[in-house]
């Protein structure tokens, strides 16, 4: 008889989206990644590649083009034929702008960071100025025939490139009119019907642009005299992305059969000044279309229908050979999709438009450990609870009893009750819900279920008595500094116990420079632990507002090595209830230090002697997307 | 004057053709391949050996051209020296020596008095890349004793090494690392594959290299199959290099062509799929294939100016290859790729040397001409060349009835009990002059077949063919009247099966006159009656299996003689039906020959094979050689010489009517002769040298001859021109005139003097005297210039002079003609007032 019995949980066949856009913020070393869903994540490289932010989806917000503009404003624009900017703070949008040109295919903001060019369906190139809280119209340039794929600024802000179908424009940017107008093959070597696509361009401070298209070309263009220059033929199928390094000494294209080819500014000889483009690593990190890709200064970043993001770093460019230097696959948002009543052993999956309630299954055999023991029972799949609307859920949580259920969009807050009628469940919502709450971050109840907590994205935490079929209002905290959101919101969650008897502020846990992955409280110490994303674990005692003994022991010896290279982030922590010096730590991939195979999407403690497991396999996501392109495999 | 040489065991056959990288020479005319201890020049155009180049004592293991002098060319050899060879002429012009093993010789432009050559000095598996340094001297032979190491512990392969950029670097790859030496800052970066074991089966070994001609770049072949191209190499951090991979297996050679013009550079690359890849700006998606080449690629070389390439093949064969992948010629040696089943046989008709060729072909040979004259495909199957596939063989041949018919047996055996056997014969068609395949027979016998043979009698009416088979039986194949309405087709048919007691037939022979077959079964021979297929007596002699069996001729037809594998020679009497002598002998090859009683049985002893040849009438043997060949002596044949030979020594008598021939294990073609067949073979190649200087083309015949009547006829008129005018190329003034820049000549009225005194006085003795000083100064200045290329810039200004004192003569025959005679009828008393 093994220590605990494990729940091994399969049947939540949650499939992330495909990546649409990347981009990369030099100034914070922030990637923002947008999702076909809509959904736009901010990664934080230098924090261990951690998912700090992230904006939920919209049904009808097919983000096209995603672009950082004047220092750290986040700015997206989409198939709706709106501009939006982000509100990072707020974790909001600030504004929706109609460009009125149809659709935009594509957007990119001035080497200044001033402007802000977007193109559209119509062919129009649209030019906005960025004031310092909105975006206004300043003109249009040259209509063209087809719609503006691709957009890219000469570094000096006088030149822009523009890809069409079938042919790139080359723009005067006082004027507004065309310069050159290149057309692209349809094919290389011989006629083909199909329309050539220009699906990226790059324009090279020394006037070269760079194309990618849907013939599979890598082409290289000389703006002053729109000829073609050079012509890589490097994929039967489409040439998706491109990005350049700041230095243009190298630049990184994506294909639809999902390979990533790295070009690189080479000398011809040694002892001679001149310089060609050499294609020289292909990257096979993905199975379908790698719809975007990043350079930053020292890894190339990938995304693509196949739902990973690859951040692949550039080994010449490293100077210390540590974990970070290593590739890195990231798949699964870093927060919970699911949350488990422990009571009535349920769990609730979270997907962008639904939530699952599932009963666990169970049996009655006993084994040896390492024993897979025969169902009794199966789960149970017992309600499907659809949203209304086009926004995505951004949380949701179940009560541990089993009869409250909460979730949030990014315009209403939801509160249901279940009742329980031997196998029968009845759903009856919430109705009046108060003005003030329309949209939370993070919902959690309290142990005995009659508290929820709820962190709204105005930066408060509302604190609410359940009653039955009604509910409370009790409290609302004000944090006292705006700081950070994400830490923000996580540390409140876990401040809200101790502030739950005297409804005051108790006391403010020391800053780390790393952002708070996860954090609990220990039921019965009271202490709190805390996970950063570098892999550190603190542990604080509330009572003595302190760190305690344990922690500092800790952090003077250093955790072990193995533990430190970990490079996704620890998303849950939860406690034995028994033996209070056992912290159970999890994150995509592991638990504690048994590792697994299968990426583990959550894992709590039912009761005592219970393990519930939440896997996914890869494969399985494989299976739900689109055939990739097909290709002939050498000896099959 | 013959008989006084001694006979000597000569190579024939060419050797190795495949051994090193082809040499192309400046123009593309020629190409250069080693071929044993000899240099082959081969014209581009004709596939014809133009020149031997023989002077080595042992194996040539590198041929470069010399980079000063297009006309000539270094040779490396393990005999531990450097040649200089005029190839044009054919002579050896210097030898450098340098005293150790050379395994390779590599040439560089800007290095002009040293060359690099690989040594292993010390230990036997190291070699060394050094620079040798070439001393300027006027001698014949030249120590070259400067050696100065470059790089140490490389691959012996001259494939592992190549200098790029103009000689600013040299890449060597050996197991998993790339090595880079510059010379000019003397520092050696090193790249590192990993050679990880654990992934699956990763093969990174690096297995050649190329360098790009114009640009930094070395490219690198390896075992599975990948080339990398890399860059940067200068920069140990910043190296980086692209993956082209189309071939499955290993890559054997890599070069890089060199084209100008809007046309970028290509790669290009062969392995064991025989098929050349052209990778044409080295782009992984813009390749060029050239397939069905034969046989594994074993080099791949390029003309310096780019127009042909060359693959030298594991089947002895270099292919030409026109720049648009187009072969344009094969230079096929004797197939060597393969073990011999068949063994050597003599095609009566052409008298060539017939063996196992190509896979599933028979190769006929010329040995007069020492080059291959067809394939014939006998198994008809598309070869697929991969490793460990069980192949179709053909393991026996046989011709009958002076070259009209052709037996072949071919057999495959995945397991012990799938056997696939095929017996085919083949009628020689007069009309296509080829064989054509008449009778197909599936499963001829249970077994293998261990014998087979035609009833060559001249009397005999009916085609006849015995087979012995393992299974027990032999069986007899007639030909007779195939089922056909108009009885004009043939084919084969079983017409007997023998059998002794269940024994494996194991030979089989017809006597000379076709009255008898013997069949030996295991330690027994049978003899039997051909035209009854009697069984007339048994020989026993419990002295194990009989390897070898044959009938004397002429005037031994009354005899057997049988080779056992325990060592007895017996030689039967069939009139006394009993054994008339025996010899100990372990016998590994008896052949008859066919033109006279003599037959020659090759023994194997531990020091190694030794040649015994004897008549079946006396136990003495004629003539003994000892330790023919340090191998095992496989096969062996009698050759009936076109023009006898007229040995008057007794020993050497065997040899007047026929020649022999035998293969030893590592299939080197030998046989006895006083002098080697390359020396032969030489002067009659050589006539073909003043061809070659002119393209040969239809045209050329045509237009050719017509040009030399014209050049007939247009001297003639000339000489009809000239007979009251002097030679005018002959006079200094005529030239001077001429050849001055005008604005550098002085004054007409000047001139006018020396101009007409040359041309009326015309004093033949001045003239005479004149132009002999001219010539000296010429050659006192081209002797400055340097000693070897002394007598070929001779050659060009002579014919240069020539063809400018025609220009001279023409301009003068036509207008000037008619003014200088009217200068004649002048009267020159006032020039003499000037």
């Amino acid at each position: 008889m093994g220590e605990f019995k494990v729940h091994r949980v399969r049947f939540f066949n949650y499939v992330p989206s495909g990546i649409r856009c990347v981009a990369y913020n030099n100034q914070s070393n922030r990637l923002a990644v947008s999702r076909t869903d809509g959904t736009v994540e901010i990664y934080n490289l230098s924090a261990n590649y951690f998912q700090e932010k992230f904006f939920p989806g919209h049904e009808s917000r097919a983000t096209e083009a995603l672009c950082w503009a004047a220092g750290q404003r986040l700015f997206s624009a989409g198939l709706n034929g709106e501009i939006i900017e982000y509100d990072l703070q707020a974790l909001n949008i600030k504004y929706a702008v109609d460009a009125f040109g149809g659709p935009i295919w594509s957007m990119t903001a001035s080497p200044s960071g001033s402007q802000l060019l977007v193109g559209c369906e119509d062919g129009s190139v649209k030019l906005f100025q960025i004031t310092p809280d909105k975006i206004q119209f300043e003109r249009n340039f040259d209509r063209q025939k087809s719609r503006i794929l691709s957009l890219s600024w000469h570094p000096s802000g006088t030149h822009i490139a523009a890809g069409s179908i079938d042919y790139i424009t080359v723009f005067d940017v006082k004027s507004g009119s065309t310069i050159h107008k290149m057309t692209v093959d349809r094919q290389y070597m011989g006629a083909s019907k199909r329309k050539c696509i220009v699906w990226g361009v790059v324009f090279l401070s020394d006037g070269t642009v760079i194309s990618v298209d849907s013939a599979g070309k890598v082409q290289f263009w000389d703006s002053a005299t729109g000829t073609l220059v050079k012509n890589h033929l490097i994929s039967n199928a489409d040439v998706l992305s491109i990005a350049v390094a700041d230095h243009e000494d190298s630049f990184v294209v994506g294909t639809a059969e999902g390979t990533v080819f790295h070009f690189q500014l080479v000398p011809v000889t040694s002892n001679s000044s001149e310089k060609q483009w050499v294609r020289t690593k292909p990257f096979q990190h993905h199975t379908h279309d790698v719809r975007a890709v990043a350079h930053s200064p020292t890894a190339l970043i990938s995304g693509g229908t196949d739902t990973h993001l690859v951040i692949r770093p550039l080994m010449e460019k490293i100077e210390v050979k540590n974990y970070d230097a290593a590739l890195r696959k990231i798949t699964f948002p870093h927060r919970r999709l699911i949350s488990c009543s422990k009571r009535r052993q349920l769990l609730l999956f979270q997907f962008a438009h639904h939530l699952e309630l599932w009963r666990l299954g169970s049996t009655v055999a006993t084994g040896k450990n390492g024993d897979t023991l025969p169902l009794s029972k199966n789960a149970d799949h017992l309600l499907h609870l659809k949203t209304k609307g086009p926004e995505n859920i951004i949380c949701s949580c179940i009560s541990p009893c089993g009869s409250w259920i909460a979730y949030s969009t990014a315009s209403r807050f939801f509160l249901c009750r279940l009742n329980y009628d031997q196998d029968n469940i009845s759903l009856k919502r919430v109705s009046k819900m108060p003005a003030f709450l329309h949209s939370a971050l993070h919902i959690l109840f309290s142990e005995d279920s009659a508290k929820l907590f709820v962190a709204s994205n105005q930066g408060s935490l509302h604190v609410m008595q359940l009653l039955e079929g009604s509910f409370k209002h009790l409290h609302t905290f004000q944090p006292p500094s705006g700081g950070n959101l994400v830490t923000g919101h996580r540390e409140s969650l876990g401040g809200h116990i101790w502030q739950m008897k005297t409804l005051e502020l108790h006391c403010t846990v020391p800053a780390y420079n790393f952002p708070v992955t996860a954090l609990a409280i220990a039921p019965n110490t009271n202490n709190l632990v805390l996970a950063h994303s570098d892999q550190q674990v603190f542990e604080y005692s509330i009572p003595d507002k302190q760190y305690t003994e344990w922690s500092r022991t800790i952090q003077k010896q250093g955790f072990h090595q193995v533990w430190l290279q970990r490079d996704t982030p620890i998303t849950h922590i939860s406690f034995h209830p028994k033996r209070p010096m056992h912290i159970l730590l999890h994150d995509a991939y592991m638990f504690c230090i048994i590792d697994k195979s299968l990426p583990l999407l959550f894992l709590d403690l039912l009761d005592e002697k219970t393990l519930v497991a939440v896997e996914r396999p890869l494969d399985d996501i494989i299976a739900q997307l689109p055939p990739p392109i097909k290709k002939k495999k050498f000896g099959t | 004057m013959v008989e006084e040489e001694s006979l000597r065991v000569v190579r024939c056959g060419g050797s190795e053709l495949n051994f090193r990288r082809p040499v192309f020479s400046a123009d593309s005319k020629y190409v250069f391949c080693v071929s044993g201890d000899f240099v082959k020049v081969y014209s581009t155009a004709t596939e014809e050996c133009v020149h031997i180049l023989h002077g080595h004592r042992n194996l040539v293991t590198g041929i470069q051209l010399n980079p000063n002098n297009h006309l000539q060319l270094y040779s490396c050899s393990f005999d531990g020296t450097i040649k200089l060879w005029d190839y044009v002429d054919g002579i050896l012009i210097k030898t450098f020596t340098v005293g150790c093993q050379l395994h390779a010789l590599f040439t560089l432009t800007q290095t002009e008095d040293s060359v690099f050559v690989i040594i292993n000095k010390e230990k036997p598996d190291v070699f060394q890349l050094v620079s040798v340094k070439l001393p300027k001297s006027s001698g014949q032979e030249i120590e070259a004793k400067e050696l100065s190491i470059v790089l140490d512990y490389i691959n012996q392969s001259p494939k592992c090494i190549a200098f790029g950029n103009e000689g600013e670097y040299v890449a060597a790859v050996r197991d998993f690392y790339l090595s880079v030496y510059f010379f000019k800052k003397k520092t050696t970066s090193r790249f590192t594959l990993s050679s990880s074991r654990n992934k699956k089966r990763s093969k990174n070994n690096f297995t050649c290299v190329a360098c790009h001609p114009k640009e930094d770049c070395i490219a690198s072949g390896h075992k599975d199959g990948k080339i990398r191209l890399w860059r940067n190499f200068n920069d140990d951090k910043k190296y980086t290099y692209t993956c082209l991979h189309w071939h499955h297996d290993l890559v054997m050679d890599l070069a890089f062509s060199v084209t100008g013009g809007h046309k970028g550079t290509s790669l290009l690359s062969g392995g064991r799929e025989s098929v050349l890849v052209e990778w044409r700006d080295t782009v992984e998606k813009n390749k060029e294939f050239l397939p069905r080449l034969g046989a594994t690629i074993e080099h791949i070389a390029v003309s310096p100016a780019g127009d042909l390439f060359c693959t030298s093949h594991s089947d002895n064969k270099i292919v030409v290859i026109h720049r648009n992948l187009e072969a344009s010629a094969v230079i096929q040696g004797l197939v060597k790729d393969r073990s011999i089943f068949t063994g050597l046989m003599i095609d009566p008709r052409t008298k060539a040397l017939v063996l196992n060729g190509k896979p599933g072909h028979l190769q006929f040979y010329s040995l007069q001409s020492d080059k291959q004259l067809y394939n014939l495909d006998i198994i008809q199957q598309e070869f697929i060349n991969d490793y460990g596939l069980i192949q179709i063989e053909l393991t026996k041949a046989a011709f009958g009835y002076f070259g009209n018919w052709l037996a072949t047996v071919e057999q495959r055996q995945e397991k012990e009990t799938e056997l696939e056997l095929q017996m085919k014969l083949w009628l020689f068609n007069k009309k296509t002059q080829g064989f054509v395949l008449n009778t197909k027979i599936n499963m001829p016998h249970e077994d293998h077949i261990t014998a087979l043979c035609f009833c060559n009698a001249e009397k005999s009416e009916q085609p006849t063919l015995v087979t012995a088979s393992k299974d027990g039986h032999f069986k007899v194949w007639i030909l007779t009247d195939d089922s056909d309405i108009y009885k004009k087709a043939v084919g084969w048919t079983c017409d007997f099966v023998g059998s002794y007691h269940k024994y494996q037939a194991t030979n089989c022979c017809f006597s000379e006159d076709g009255s008898l077959l013997a069949v030996s079964f295991e330690e027994i021979v049978t003899i039997w009656d051909s035209g009854t297929w009697e069984l007339k007596c048994t020989f026993c002699q419990r002295a194990g299996k009989i390897r070898h069996l044959c009938f004397g001729r002429l005037t031994c037809s009354k005899y057997l003689v049988g080779a056992t594998e325990n060592g007895i020679l017996c030689c039967w009497n069939l009139l006394s039906c009993a054994l008339e002598w025996s010899a100990k002998l372990n016998i590994r090859v008896m052949e008859p020959d066919p033109d006279s009683e003599n037959i020659a049985a090759v023994s194997q002893s531990s020091g190694g094979s030794d040649l015994f040849v004897f008549k079946p009438s006396e136990p003495r043997p004629l003539y003994i050689q000892k330790n023919i060949s340090r191998e095992e002596v496989q096969w062996g044949v009698f050759v009936p010489r076109d023009v006898p030979e007229s040995f008057t020594s007794e020993a050497y008598q065997w040899l007047n009517r026929s020649q022999f021939y035998f293969l030893t294990k590592s299939q080197s073609l030998l046989t006895f002769s006083t002098e080697s067949p390359e020396e032969k073979l030489t002067p009659t190649s050589k006539q073909l040298l003043a061809e070659e200087s002119l393209p040969t083309t239809p045209f050329y015949f045509i237009l050719g001859k017509h040009r030399q009547q014209q050049d007939e006829t247009l001297n003639e008129a000339l000489d009809n021109e000239l007979v009251q005018l002097p030679l005018t190329e002959n006079i200094p003034a005529v030239n001077e005139l001429l050849h001055t820049p005008a604005h550098v000549l002085p004054s007409a009225s000047f001139l006018c003097t020396m101009f007409v005194n040359s041309l009326l006085l015309s004093k033949e003795t001045k003239s005479a005297e004149e132009m002999p000083d001219d010539i000296d100064m010429k050659e006192e200045k081209e002797s400055d210039d340097s000693d070897e290329e002394n007598d070929f810039t001779e050659k060009v200004q002579d014919t240069n002079d020539t063809d400018l004192g025609e220009d001279v003569v023409r301009q003068l025959s036509k207008a000037e003609e008619k003014e200088l005679r009217k200068f004649r009828k002048v009267d020159y008393s006032w020039i003499a007032a000037l």
